[in-house]
């Protein structure tokens, strides 16, 4: 019995860090799609949504809506990140585009640093944070709300994206630009909008997490890298796929942690980036391969 | 292209190396040691810079992963002779044989990959040996660090001082410039070219892509390997956190501030990072009291997206412009950046 409750207790983690990676990954998916860009800034938007609803927090505002007014700050950030540097550059070559937001996201941590120093803070829970002992295995009922927000925004996301004019636009920008064009949908403005919901998606992923595992300036690199493995892991442009690749990353790295060692989780996760990558590298759930020129 | 630019670009003259080079020894006559130990500081870098200039702007490949070789250069020297007891000559020599090797077996599968999955492969592989230098503690002393480290000697001759390591490492570079340079110059050179020019084009006209870009990336691995070894002899005590991926992307900032197509782009680059950083630290904190921690790092973002919006070729081709216009005729620096489409750095007209 007991394996089983640490495994259940593993299980549980790994769903928490995953759904997180999973918001992100999402982001990362939405771009890609849109504008063509694996967007490296996208974990310092996880970071800034965290540190902005601690300080707003701080000043008193209640929790609630301190994460809905960071999260539409951050959207915001995203939009002027989109306007000043993909817009200018987005004829460049790949190279370029990928050192410019290498570049933006150095500029995020940056001014965090100016903003809110070095230390490590962290956000109240959203709930009474109790511990909920589930078959012996103890759950965090912010572990909860972070696996059952991540969830909703997920499918709340898939709806928009299938069954909503502006997601369809969205979508019809993916397959064909220039058809979209002679379609009357502003490829311009999908781009806007693509950063402005990831960005939104990034920084939710940030408040959820701050309450679990604090926030500073530098958290959202590793964030960052962590979902682009699970953006790859699923295939870049497939988000449920990358959703489930996001769920399959924090599973594995629970396991390593808990069952070998904290330090191995990411190599283990990073190996199985390079193994995909070097074996199968449209994702391990792409249908049919083909080249994105 | 007129017989003259082609001397332009393929010009093999030692003349500017060579005055540029007996300036910059003559430093220790003038400078303070502090001034000494930030121009060494700079050499560290332009080795690292040197090759990695040739692999991402002759090349045209990126990697976010060079801090794991220059940690590998740095960690096995700080094994071999703190711990073995064996010449910091002998050293640097396996710590570049080891990171040939491993730059040879990283880069075979991963140089099958372009954009954005080189770029993810290169930055999980750092993240891998960053992992390692922390986890394998009974050969790296883990997080705690690697503690006195021995200074190198030669003919009995103690690398003690900062004007010694500054003469060290600058002989180096100068090298490595040398070396680069004629590699660029050679039918590799034209072929790594054509490679950042179109991977396509350049295969059909029966350019190896994999064995030039593999040729590539080990150079760079080397010289990063040997600039890391100096740099364990340099400051006697290393720790894993000296070879993030953090590291690895500051690289490449001084590569692409200073020029990533001319080789004297990674010397110009790793200046200005040295420098600029200093200078921040220095007068930042006069004007926020409070301010702790990397902040300069804001700068060298902005930076960087600035220079690859409105000036993709970086420092040196503006250096060359001031200096084009004040002597016409003197346009004799040894650089290639005149180069057809580059000069708009691979952006195509609306």
């Amino acid at each position: 019995m007991e394996t089983f409750s640490q495994i259940l207790q593993l299980l549980f983690s790994g769903l928490t860090i995953g759904a997180i990676y999973a918001l992100i990954a999402v982001g990362f998916v939405i771009i890609y799609n849109v504008t063509g860009i694996l967007n490296f800034a996208q974990g310092e938007f996880a970071m800034f949504g965290a540190l902005i609803s601690i300080s707003l927090v701080k000043a008193n505002l209640p929790l609630w809506l301190a994460v809905i007014l960071s999260i539409v700050i951050v959207a915001a950030i995203g939009a002027v990140f989109e306007r000043t540097a993909i817009h200018t550059a987005r004829k460049s070559s790949m190279t370029t585009l990928i050192i410019i937001t290498i570049g933006v996201s150095i500029a995020f941590r940056g001014i965090a640093i100016l903003i809110w120093g070095t230390q490590a803070q962290t956000l109240p829970p959203f709930t009474d944070n109790t511990p909920i002992e589930f078959l012996e295995a103890v759950l965090l009922p912010q572990n909860l709300w972070a696996i059952g927000l991540s969830i909703v925004i997920l499918i709340v996301m898939l709806y928009f994206f299938n069954y909503t004019f502006t997601g369809k636009s969205l979508t019809a920008c993916v397959v064909n630009p220039f058809a979209a064009r002679l379609m009357g949908i502003n490829p311009n403005k999908m781009s806007l909008l693509a950063v402005v919901v990831s960005a939104g998606l990034g920084a939710l992923a940030g408040t959820v997490i701050a309450p679990i595992s604090g926030a500073s300036y530098d958290m959202g690199m590793m964030l960052g890298i962590k979902a682009f493995v699970a953006a790859v892991v699923g295939g870049l442009t497939n988000a449920p796929a990358a959703i489930a690749g996001a769920f399959l990353i924090g599973i594995i790295e629970a396991f390593t942690e808990g069952l070998w060692s904290s330090g191995l989780k990411d190599v283990v996760s990073f190996s199985l980036l390079l193994l995909i990558l070097f074996i199968k590298p449209e994702g391990l759930f792409a249908k049919a391969s083909g080249k994105r020129v | 292209m007129t017989k003259k630019n082609l001397k332009l670009i393929y010009n093999n003259s030692l003349v500017g190396p060579g005055i540029f080079f007996a300036l910059l020894f003559c430093l220790p006559l003038v400078g303070s040691n502090y001034t000494l130990a930030i121009f060494t500081m700079i050499g560290f870098y332009a080795l690292v810079c040197i090759g990695l200039t040739m692999l991402t702007g002759y090349a045209g490949q990126i990697s976010l992963g060079h801090a794991a070789f220059y940690g590998i250069g740095a960690y096995t020297s700080a094994y071999m002779t703190a711990t073995l007891g064996l010449s910091p000559w002998l050293a640097i020599l396996v710590g570049a044989l080891i990171s040939a090797l491993v730059a040879l077996l990283i880069g075979i599968p991963t140089f099958k990959l372009k954009g954005y999955y080189l770029a993810l492969a290169t930055l999980g592989f750092g993240i891998i040996v960053y992992t390692a230098f922390k986890e394998l503690s009974s050969i790296t002393g883990g997080s705690n660090g690697f503690f006195g480290i021995p200074s190198i000697s030669l003919f009995g001759f103690e690398f003690m001082t900062d004007q010694s390591y500054f003469y060290l490492i600058w002989f180096f570079v100068f090298m490595a410039l040398i070396f680069s340079r004629n590699i660029i110059h050679s039918r590799i050179g034209r072929g790594l070219r054509s490679i950042e020019g179109s991977e396509i084009a350049a295969d059909a006209v029966g350019v190896n892509l994999m064995k030039y870009k593999l040729q590539i990336f080990v150079t760079s691995a080397i010289f990063t390997s040997i600039s890391g070894s100096l740099l364990a002899h340099y400051v006697t005590f290393i720790n894993p956190d000296l070879f993030t991926a953090n590291t690895s992307i500051y690289f490449l900032i001084m590569v692409i501030i200073g020029g990533s197509n001319s080789i004297w782009g990674a010397i110009v680059g790793s200046a200005t990072y040295v420098l600029l950083g200093e200078l921040l630290k220095h007068y930042v904190p006069i004007i926020l009291p409070n301010v702790g921690g990397e902040f300069e790092i804001v700068f060298f973002g902005l930076l960087l997206v600035l220079t690859l919006i409105y000036m993709p070729n970086g420092l040196v081709p503006q250096f060359i412009k001031i200096a084009g216009k004040r002597h016409k005729k003197e346009r004799s620096a040894p650089i290639a950046f005149s180069i057809d489409t580059r000069a708009t750095g691979g952006k195509t007209n609306d």
